[in-house]
């Protein structure tokens, strides 16, 4: 910045801005943004299949369950769409913006895939969904049906690609240093080693799923609430029994995935795995099935002996090892490098497992009622289902968490320092203003999107207090979309 | 497979020539798509209620898909030149996060505002798309033009007269598309509004030739070369044939002209640039192309993908062809 006015400005503001410096404050404008741009685009992916099945079960049958399904649906999805748009345009510029030095030396492994992403996946998505919102009367019933396949595909490519991105950070491969006008950069020297990096499959394998899941709840959850307030509203039963089997089974298989997950990020990034069980001497590791925080500190600076734990001994070096309880596990202490910050860390990898253990409980109580019948009546079940729909989200949040914070102070696992990544120009006072901006706007737009979603959930409520409900009739494909 | 992926040579050479060709067609596409929206945006404060509402059915199904001709430009200018694509991002740090701000608030503006009925809430959201639709061309003019002169920051005179020259484009554009996209009252005023607008574009073009001329010297010498001469030919012709089409009541090819402005505004920047590709750090193409192997690879992607990408705009557009009528709600 070197415009006298500007610099005027930013010498007044300065004192009061400047407490953060340009590294810590891009990173927490990037971890908030990504905060809030993960939710809908977990919404995008996780809402992907269903929307496809109800599309295409509304062409195969004609039923009105599925027009209405299928209507709901997608206005949640393009509400959700959209902010994912306007949160996610700023996260691909914030690579240059804030992380140019990163982007510089990563660009030949990075910038392809995020060039990918939008060439394959964003347009697919646009086209497509501009079809799915107001195509219906302009293309045959099949096409539209193709329309939703498409949107899907878009969703799922686009996080392949970025999937490809983070996983290259976390585990990279197929590049060599070399010095280019003084600078050191990473050249690509194999394509396929570098999207397909050891960490690719075991991600996005974890993260389409945790979407389904967060998806699968929130499904659930409105679900719940339609029939807790009608119990014969048929279209929303449904939802409901398709939804609690869905839960058991993808809950389940993530809990048996992520062990898996997690032995593989104790060979290849041993001090996030540390961080996660706040191991810091060197030796057989404890697992803490339960940490209960018995003071502030022990809060902000976890450690085993100022916790009230319950633990199993030797546990985490048996599952890091696969099966060894005696297996050295590095502590904290021993790593030539600082540490993550732990105690994020380490909440939010507790939150994580156990909100997915109590998913796993909610699904097998929904399918037991589904098998025993009542399914419906279960008043207790319902509200659990109805205080539950936000929290695969959050599960999914703390998850990331996980994976990004335990990866500091790394930006690429042994190759880049988040504070080398940083980009030059820019200064602590720029970076907290645009910090300050994206909190308070992001929050606006957030409640925003609250506000659209409980407007969508009461006009579908009225629906069933005027009694427009259930006449399996046939829909009129010609008949253009009401909403 | 092996010798198009090779790594110690580009597989034409003149690839990072074509890699920049790319990086301005989807620049000059997505301003020439986006104008249409942009220009609509403004044009929409003039218009009454019912108005507004026909102009987001013709504004609805396309700009999310216009809008991404933008991360397009974006992710091709990363994946061919990191280095400059981090330069210019963290140089223009504010105008970057303000061109995303006002952005933010013409696609929110548009779609918010069909969510409830009270008259205050509605307004605000108009009030967000017409700001948003007016600001955004206008910041996203400067920020190129910042770039393209090699300025230090976004604060001066050039790239200031620039924002000017693209909105007033946005206008030409965007009467333009409403004069296929409307009929009636509407029509004949945002016609007129686009010939306006014409007129003051050809003015702001000129101006903006001439702070160039005056301002940085070392431009002169592409400013007076022939290919220069030929796209301000171009724009005049381009000018004048789109106020007599507009006249004549031949809305398509007022859109074809229009579209040949934004295509003649593009390639005469990007004649200013070339060879360069970033001024102010004294990059040149050849300083900040990625390797080999790595062009060689984006360009196989970009190559099936592009047509593809051609072709969805094709159809999407044939498909929501024809004039807009009151029915077509905007979800």
């Amino acid at each position: 910045m070197t415009d006298p006015t500007v610099t005027t400005v930013m010498t007044e503001l300065g004192p009061w801005l400047a407490f953060l410096t340009p590294e810590l404050a891009s990173r927490i404008q990037f971890g908030w943004a990504i905060t809030i741009h993960i939710i809908f685009a977990a919404l995008s992916v996780g809402l992907a299949p269903f929307l496809v099945y109800f599309t295409v079960q509304e062409v195969r049958t004609g039923k009105e369950r599925y027009v209405r399904l299928r209507k709901f649906w997608t206005k949640i999805f393009a509400v959700g769409f959209i902010m994912g748009t306007v949160t996610g345009i700023p996260m691909g510029f914030m690579f240059g913006t804030n992380f140019g030095a990163f982007s510089t030396v990563a660009g030949e492994l990075i910038g392809g895939p995020l060039s990918f992403e939008a060439k394959m996946a964003f347009f697919l998505e646009a086209v497509f969904l501009g079809i799915l919102l107001f195509g219906r009367d302009r293309v045959s019933d099949w096409f539209y049906a193709l329309s939703s396949v498409m949107v899907a595909l878009g969703a799922w490519l686009s996080a392949f690609w970025i999937l490809v991105v983070n996983s290259w950070m976390q585990t990279p491969r197929g590049y060599e240093i070399v010095m280019e006008d003084g600078v050191q950069i990473a050249q690509l020297t194999d394509p396929l080693a570098a999207f397909f990096n050891p960490r690719f499959p075991w991600m996005y394998v974890h993260m389409q799923n945790a979407a389904i899941i967060s998806v699968t709840l929130l499904i659930v959850g409105i679900a719940a609430y339609f029939v807790w307030k009608n119990r014969d509203s048929d279209v929303w039963k449904t939802a409901l029994r398709v939804g609690v089997v869905v839960l058991l089974l993808t809950s389940m298989f993530q809990a048996i995935h992520g062990d898996m997950y997690g032995r593989h990020v104790a060979e290849t990034q041993p001090h996030k795995f540390a961080a996660m069980e706040a191991h810091y001497e060197t030796g057989s590791a404890d697992l803490h099935v339960v940490a209960i925080p018995t003071d502030l500190e022990s809060i902000t600076d976890p450690r085993a002996d100022n916790l009230y734990t319950i633990s199993i001994p030797h546990f985490a070096s048996f599952l890091a090892s696969g099966g060894d309880p005696n297996a050295e596990v590095t502590g904290l202490n021993d790593f030539e490098y600082d540490s993550p910050p732990v105690a994020w860390v380490f909440w939010s990898f507790r939150i994580m497992v156990g909100l997915g253990f109590w998913f796993i409980a909610l699904g097998a109580w929904g399918t037991y009622r589904l098998w025993k019948g009542g399914l419906a009546d279960d008043e207790r079940l319902l509200k659990a289902l109805m205080v539950s729909s936000p929290l695969g989200f959050v599960a999914l949040i703390t998850g990331w968490y996980v994976a990004e914070i335990g990866r500091q102070p790394w930006i690429i696992q042994d190759v880049l320092k988040t504070s080398d990544g940083v980009s030059p120009p820019v200064t602590g006072t720029e970076a907290t203003l645009t910090l300050v901006a994206f909190v308070v706007g992001y929050i606006l737009l957030f409640s925003v999107f609250l506000y659209v979603l409980k407007r969508i959930i009461d006009e579908e409520a009225q629906r069933h207090e005027v009694g427009i409900e259930e006449d399996d009739r046939p829909d009129s494909p010609g008949v253009p979309a009401d909403d | 497979m092996t010798s198009v992926l090779s790594d110690s040579a580009y597989m034409l050479e003149s690839l990072p020539e074509l890699w920049f060709g790319l990086v301005v067609f989807a620049l000059g596409v997505y301003l020439l798509l986006d104008g249409f929206d942009f220009g609509l945006g403004i044009l929409f404060a003039e218009a009454d209620d019912s108005e507004r509402e026909l102009m987001l059915a013709a504004f609805g199904p396309l700009w999310k898909a216009n809008e991404v001709w933008l991360v397009l430009f974006g992710t091709v200018l990363f994946a061919g030149f990191p280095a400059v694509y981090a330069n210019i991002l963290g140089r223009y740090y504010l105008l970057v996060f303000a061109i995303l701000f006002t952005m933010s608030l013409r696609g929110l503006g548009s779609k918010l505002r069909e969510e409830r009925d009270d008259e205050q809430w509605v307004r605000f959201w108009d009030a967000c798309f017409i700001v948003g639709s007016t600001l955004s061309p206008y910041l996203l003019g400067v920020f190129v033009a910042s770039w393209i002169l090699g300025e230090p920051s976004a604060l001066a005179i050039g790239p200031l007269v620039v924002g000017f020259t693209v909105v007033a484009l946005t206008v030409v554009l965007g009467g333009a598309f409403l004069g296929v996209k409307t009929r009636g009252e509407l029509r004949t005023r945002v016609v007129q509004r686009g010939q306006l607008a014409t007129g003051a574009y050809v003015l702001l073009f000129v101006v903006t030739a001439a702070v160039v001329y005056s301002q940085y010297p070392e431009l002169r010498s592409v400013l007076l070369s022939g290919s220069t001469v030929a796209l301000v030919v171009a724009t005049l012709v381009f000018a004048v044939g789109n106020v007599v089409a507009a006249s004549r009541e031949r809305y398509h090819a007022s859109v074809l002209s229009a579209s040949g402005l934004a295509a003649a505004l593009v390639v005469f920047l990007a004649t200013l640039l070339y060879p360069s590709i970033d001024p102010a750090a004294g990059l040149t193409i050849a300083d900040a192309v990625v390797s080999p192997l790595a062009l060689n690879m984006t360009t196989i992607f970009a190559a099936i993908f592009v047509p593809i990408i051609v072709g969805y705009f094709l159809f999407l557009y044939s498909l929501f062809s024809g004039p807009v009528t009151a029915d077509q709600q905007y979800s």
